[in-house]
């Protein structure tokens, strides 16, 4: 076995560990979440993945992103049986292990790749003008500043690197064929590299070649490799998440607000519509709403790591576009952000995370407590500048819910806390003592008799 | 002609088609009002056969779900459910998008389920069924639409209201936002009931901004509340005589000046 072959396993052995325990992370922290039932109806489910994750639908309404994005990923899936290709090589090596046995295909296949590539090149360098010289407004709100700057700059750059590796490993293969058709089996003409690699490298000697061959193969699987331990941290993650995350897609139509089934079967009760089942709430009020990561659903999570940061949400948000504070996507940041520390510490296992009446108890969920919450994160001056309009919900091209988590944490607010705005309270009275949101003198069916003097 | 309610109904001993649903802004608000009964010459100059709850209607509890009071909601709700169940309502319609989501989207949890309909799709539906004349009062006025959010992008109808709009034969501008794409006029989620949070604009504002660039002078809206704001922002920039606001059923009337 060749030293780069031990090499190669070895890094790959390194790397996947990596991903398997930082991907593990972020999995648990999403199974943190509420437990809500999202099953059934998989028809109709697998047409959303097809429609919106795979066909990318909802992208399209903006259509010069959504062009550029969809160059980006389909040359991302393509690139993907390369990559198979890679690992096959790497591991046992081979070099090109499907180029003589799938002949005229492989031509083919690498042909599709090399003009996807060239096609993402060109969108990765638009995506890093429109992000740095043309700086499209949605990538400049304020939660943008600092490290989600940086990591949607650092993404880009990563896509270039790979396909400068690609281009680099194909160029150089090309003219080695020529040179030495025993070790580089033949690929066939191909679209970019048979023209790109001749005006590049022509007149190297082939141990130049041959270096400059391996370093494009390094190159682009180190970058795989680089990608797959960085996502875990990074709002590139919607590459795997979207999936998922529109599958579970929930049915209820976007009119419905959850019920609180605790709360109905309480006032039926207090109204003797039930039976009184002797269930009542106790001394101690229980917590309704969201205060912190572990009451929102997991759904909600795994939301908040879906999110790419794009910003269609807030850029069509009244509340954000008229100046408020309130940011839909900062909403689901604040909440990724705040399960990744809720997860570091739970991970940390330190008793000082424990609950004073838990004192002495290991840590675990049940018991954590490091005296802050999403309120830390989210104010309440955003929660309440929502028109729950919709636009948000509208806008996501992952089908990403922030208007969920906003009413939610409105719950608490208002519910646990008994907080909320003051100007609501007269409304809240009128509609508890006389049917209406506003206190009125009249009786409500008063309007009938200005029917006949109108 | 009075407008009977389904206490008086059942009395008689009959059902009605259709229970009205009026609302508090269409009880109470002096604007809205007119919208309840422009509508309600609408339907009894189309026949129709149709109640209201009178005094035993109360708020469907839309805001204060939204501002986040369950208690209230259920409370609100479960009390509307126990009267429409009472008369076996079967059909409601109403001129407010808010009480109909609540209506059609929330009240099935809870024990309520009724056919709900927007009065934008019954008056459609009357006019095609010829029950509603339309007049020439609106021809070729400049008029433009704004989709009210829980019409529009909550429950999906932008068809309705210009299906409704084409027969006025009116100069129809559509705002760069609108449908799926429109803008909030500010209202929702019980913004309605308390001061904006800190900012630079309201959010009416912005939205008669983007009116006035279609140069209309009839917004067709189709929410009491929308009404309220796009009036409020009409005001607030002294274009209150330039431009007016109209719900769809007040455009009919005026149409015929019925």
């Amino acid at each position: 076995m060749a030293i780069s072959q031990i090499i190669f396993i070895l890094i790959s052995l390194v790397v996947f560990s990596l991903a398997f325990v930082q991907f593990g992370f972020v999995i648990r922290n999403i199974r943190l979440g509420r437990p809500e039932k999202i099953v059934g109806h998989t028809g109709w489910r697998w047409k959303n993945v097809l429609l919106v994750a795979f066909g990318q639908k909802k992208m399209f309404k903006r259509w010069i992103p959504a062009i550029f994005h969809f160059f980006i990923y389909t040359a991302f899936l393509l690139t993907q049986i390369e990559l198979i290709e890679i690992l096959i090589d790497g591991a046992g090596g081979y070099h090109r292990f499907f180029a003589d046995k799938m002949g005229g295909f492989y031509t083919f296949l690498i042909n599709f790749i090399e003009i996807l590539s060239v096609l993402a090149f060109v969108a990765t360098v638009i995506f890093l003008w429109r992000r740095n010289v043309l700086k499209v407004p949605r990538f400049f709100n304020a939660e943008m500043k600092g490290w989600p700057q940086l990591d949607g700059n650092l993404i880009l750059i990563g896509e270039l690197l790979l396909i400068i590796g690609i281009f680099s490993m194909n160029g150089a293969d090309v003219l080695l064929q020529q040179i030495d058709p025993a070790n580089y089996p033949d690929t066939g003409t191909l679209a970019i590299s048979s023209w790109l690699g001749p005006s590049l490298f022509e007149g190297l000697d082939s141990n130049f070649l041959h270096i400059i061959e391996r370093g494009g193969w390094w190159l682009h699987i180190m970058v795989v490799f680089g990608f797959l331990t960085y996502l875990p941290h990074s709002k590139h993650l919607h590459i795997f998440f979207a999936f998922p995350n529109v599958y579970f897609t929930r049915r209820r139509s976007r009119g419905e607000m959850e019920n609180m089934p605790e709360i109905m079967n309480e006032v039926k009760s207090m109204m003797g519509l039930v039976e009184d089942t002797g269930a009542e709430m106790g001394e101690d009020i229980p917590q309704f709403g969201a205060k912190d990561v572990f009451d929102l659903s997991w759904k909600t999570l795994l939301e908040s790591y879906t999110c790419t940061e794009c910003g269609r949400c807030t850029s069509v948000c009244p509340a954000n576009t008229t100046g408020k504070k309130l940011s839909p996507r900062k909403v689901m940041m604040d909440i990724r952000d705040r399960l990744d520390e809720v997860g570091k510490n739970l991970k940390s296992g330190k008793p000082e995370f424990v609950s004073q009446d838990s004192t002495g108890a290991k840590l675990s969920a049940q018991n954590y407590d490091d005296g802050k919450s999403l309120f830390d994160y989210i104010s309440s001056e955003e929660l309440y500048a929502c028109t729950t309009c919709n636009a948000c919900v509208e806008s996501c091209p992952v089908l990403i819910n922030p208007l969920e988590p906003i009413l939610a944490m409105r719950r608490y607010d208002i519910l646990t806390n008994s907080a909320g705005p003051g100007d609501w309270l007269p409304m809240f009275n009128s509609v508890e003592n006389s049917g209406s949101v506003w206190q009125m003198p009249d009786e409500r069916a008063a309007w009938t008799k200005e029917l006949d003097t109108d | 002609m009075a407008v009977r309610t389904m206490a008086e109904f059942v009395a008689a001993g009959e059902q009605p088609e259709y229970l009205f649903w009026v609302g508090c802004a269409g009880s109470y608000d002096a604007r809205a009002k007119k919208v309840t009964i422009a509508f309600t010459k609408l339907l009894q100059e189309a026949g129709m056969s149709f109640a209201i709850l009178g005094n035993e209607e109360s708020c469907t509890g839309d805001a204060a779900r939204r501002a986040g009071n369950e208690f209230l909601f259920q409370m609100s709700a479960l009390q509307n459910i126990e009267v429409l169940n009472g008369y076996e309502v079967q059909k409601i319609v109403t001129a407010c998008p808010h009480c109909f989501n609540t209506l059609k989207n929330e009240y099935p949890a809870l024990g309520g389920d009724y056919e709900v309909i927007h009065h934008t799709q019954l008056i459609d539906q009357l006019i095609s069924e010829g029950k509603i004349r339309i007049g020439k009062g609106m021809e070729s006025k400049k008029l433009t639409i704004h989709d009210s959010c829980y019409l529009g992008r909550v429950n999906g109808e932008y068809i309705a209201p210009r299906s409704v709009i084409d027969h006025l034969q009116a100069d129809v501008e559509e705002m760069a936002a609108s449908r799926s794409r429109g803008l909030c006029c500010g209202a929702g989620g019980a913004q309605m009931f308390k001061e904006d949070e800190p900012g630079d604009q309201r959010v009416n504002s912005a939205r008669i901004d983007q009116i006035l660039e279609t140069g209309a002078s009839v917004v067709a809206a189709n929410c009491p509340f929308c009404i309220t704001m796009l009036m409020d922002g009409l005001k607030a920039k002294e274009k209150q005589d330039e431009v007016m606001v109209l719900d769809i059923s007040e455009l009919i009337v005026q149409s015929n000046d019925l």
